[in-house]
């Protein structure tokens, strides 16, 4: 990877090439999927198929401001308001076919998997039916208990195998298994580095903050299964480690004061603003329950494994795994506060969210706040109650702070 | 001597107190952000101490407006001053409950009165000053008059939408069906209470619970509110400027 580059401008280049070779490919007759944000990706990879992320889509039609004519458009269509907005922005996308933020190429089937939450069933099921299409469907029941029981390993791994017939239908080519291995390794290695990088945050100060987080998760969500996104993890970790060697934070014009985690999905249209707030505040958010969602590691190379890990999203694991989950992150990055982003949109992650709080409360002291937004609906967001909040706990972080420093 | 302003969305406060913590002028107009409420405020209370702008040594300000307010030194949300505020008020406080016009919140305060931790509510008006307002419109009273119209209700009501634009005509609907006045007053005052015990019961509600803001002027809620949480309920002596006294505290702390 050519140095003389940052990785912020590899990843760029990647996030654009990815979308254009994707367009060009459905040009070029090639078959394309559409696919939830965490599904089985090495399947798609080993029969070569190109794969576009309706959920990462829609995200950037959110961050570029453009989401709420796809909105209103699914809304028209009978689409109730109270759905998740990454789906009403993908149904209207699906409908309008054209973004003058960006473009994805229409699919010629469906890949899904519920392990993210159980909206995607039919919104996918309704593109399908709709497009004509065939779906494939992966279905990761909830863990109910702390590990992923055997008989869901078992479950899963049998809708794999089916899968992959159904993928052998769809493309008329046979399915090679060593590739699929190879596969496993650099989607296994790739999130390592994935969780390498991001780890680093834990040095005081972090050299980055989490809206850089939210810009490089494009690749882990898109590029896992594929060498260059494992080569620019690692470009990134390298960068990041260099940052930290000269004591260099995230900010060269102030110091990062406060040390944050972020619960739940960004507020993509309004990402500058809910950065800015925090920044202002000397506030750093420098990391998040959900980026941590693509560290798809495998114990083995083969679909066993790929089972058990892709059934291990935090968000189809019991209350305890994601109380504990925050709790060892609030001791690993050494957090002063945590902001959980109540998100109109996410059913699932809202459900459990205020017993998340208390518990994690309870356990670390740490200072919260909860506030209301929504991933890619700008209407569901106030910018002055987001400020106060954030303004409120940077005053209770602060009062803790001090009573600490009194006390020695 | 020291200044506190608290802008709020309907209302503007200001206090200035001394190093002996006693409260030399205070001041509330009915208008807030955005109006010459808050000029108004601070000129009556300066006034009713009978000091001019430049003995002041320090002055924060707190509430909805305090971003656009360039006056003072200082700005601190109203979590923060209600805090300090009541606690400085009531010792014992454990848990505030502030109703405003735009917004509800309970704050629990640790056993140095320092915020511990806090809920607010969703970013709608139900359960807040605002929802009330709209209720006494349409039972064309005074929101002062509220509460005692309150009192003589003889059977209970329900609104039972918690979005203040259709509880405006779900209630239209009842006293079109003969509902009397004072039953839907009543009913107004416990559809807030309901809603921010909602939020309260989520904290969890630590005696002594304090109530500050200006829906705790209304003894109808404060009632509702002791009957939803099971609790006692201590409504402060000018409950409406407990915000701009803690931003006047602040003032006094950070002048020093």
């Amino acid at each position: 990877m050519d140095k003389n580059i940052s990785s912020k401008q590899v990843l760029n280049d990647m996030i654009s090439r990815h979308y254009a070779e994707a367009l060009e490919a459905k040009k070029s007759g090639e078959l394309v999927a559409w696919a939830t944000s965490i599904v089985p990706q090495e399947l798609l990879e080993t029969m070569d198929i190109k794969v576009v992320y309706p959920e990462n889509h829609a995200a950037v039609l959110g961050a570029r401001k453009d989401a709420p004519v796809f909105l209103q458009n699914a809304e028209n269509n009978g689409y109730s308001n109270d759905l998740c907005s990454y789906a009403r922005v993908n149904i209207g996308y699906a409908n309008l076919k054209e973004s003058a933020a960006g473009n994805i190429p229409m699919p010629d089937f469906i890949f899904c998997c519920n392990n993210i939450c159980n909206t995607v069933i039919k919104w996918y099921e309704n593109l399908a039916r709709e497009l004509r299409i065939p779906m494939i469907l992966i279905d990761t029941p909830f863990n109910h208990t702390f590990d992923v029981p055997e008989h869901s390993v078992k479950y899963i791994r049998e809708q794999f195998n089916h899968a992959i017939g159904q993928l052998e239908q769809i493309t008329g080519k046979k399915f090679d298994h060593d590739r699929l291995k190879e596969v496993m390794k650099i989607s296994t290695e790739t999130a390592r580095l994935w969780k390498k990088a991001t780890a680093l945050a834990a040095a005081q100060p972090s050299p980055f903050n989490g809206f850089d987080l939210f810009n490089y998760m494009a690749v882990i969500v898109c590029m896992r299964g594929k060498q260059e996104g494992l080569d620019l993890f690692k470009f990134w970790a390298e960068e990041l480690q260099e940052k930290i060697d000269c004591g260099e934070g995230p900010w060269k014009d102030q110091p990062e004061k406060y040390r944050v985690m972020w619960d739940g999905i960004a507020c993509w249209p309004h990402l500058a603003d809910t950065s800015k707030i925090l920044r202002k505040n000397g506030i750093n958010l420098i990391t998040s329950t959900y980026p941590d969602s693509w560290t798809i590691v495998y114990d083995s190379d083969d679909l066993d494994a790929m089972a058990r890990a892709y059934s291990s999203n935090y968000a189809n694991r019991n209350l305890a795994y994601g109380t504990g989950n925050i709790v060892q992150i609030v001791k690993d990055f050494s957090l002063d506060g945590i902001i959980y982003h109540s998100n109109r949109s996410c059913k699932l992650m809202d459900f459990r969210q205020y017993e998340v709080q208390r518990q994690v409360h309870e356990q670390t002291g740490v200072a919260s706040v909860i506030f209301d937004g929504d991933q890619t609906d700008p209407g569901a967001f106030s910018l002055a109650q987001y400020e106060t909040r954030i303004q409120a706990l940077m005053e209770m972080m602060e009062q803790r702070r001090n009573e600490r420093l009194s006390r020695r | 001597m020291v200044l506190g302003i608290d802008i709020g969305s309907s209302s503007s406060k200001a206090v200035i107190i001394n190093a002996q913590l006693e409260i030399l002028g205070k001041a509330v107009f009915n208008t807030g952000a955005g109006t010459q409420g808050p000029e108004k405020a601070v000129l009556a209370a300066l006034r009713e101490a009978g000091i001019s702008r430049e003995e002041i040594k320090f002055s924060v300000v707190t509430g909805y407006g305090r971003m656009t307010y360039d006056k003072a030194d200082k700005q601190i949300t109203e979590i923060t001053c209600h805090a300090r505020g009541a606690a400085h008020m009531v010792p014992s406080a454990r848990t505030v409950i502030d109703i405003g016009g735009q917004d509800a919140k309970v704050i629990r305060l640790d056993k140095d009165g320092k915020v511990e931790n806090f809920v607010m509510n969703e970013k709608c008006a139900a359960g807040t000053g605002r929802f009330l307002e709209v209720m006494a419109r349409i039972l064309d009273c005074s929101i002062g008059n509220l509460s005692s119209l309150s009192e003589n209700a003889s059977e209970e009501i329900i609104i039972s939408n918690t979005c203040t634009v259709f509880a405006e005509s779900e209630v239209i609907s009842q006293l079109s069906s003969g509902a009397k006045r004072e039953n839907v007053a009543q009913g107004a005052h416990k559809s807030v209470a309901k809603r921010v015990a909602g939020l309260g019961n989520r904290l969890g509600l630590t005696p002594d619970v304090v109530m500050t803001g200006g829906v705790a002027l209304n003894k109808g809620v404060v009632a509702a509110l002791e009957k939803e949480i099971g609790q006692k309920i201590t409504v402060v002596e000018n409950p409406q400027i407990v915000g701009a006294i803690g931003a006047a505290l602040y003032a006094l702390e950070m002048a020093s």
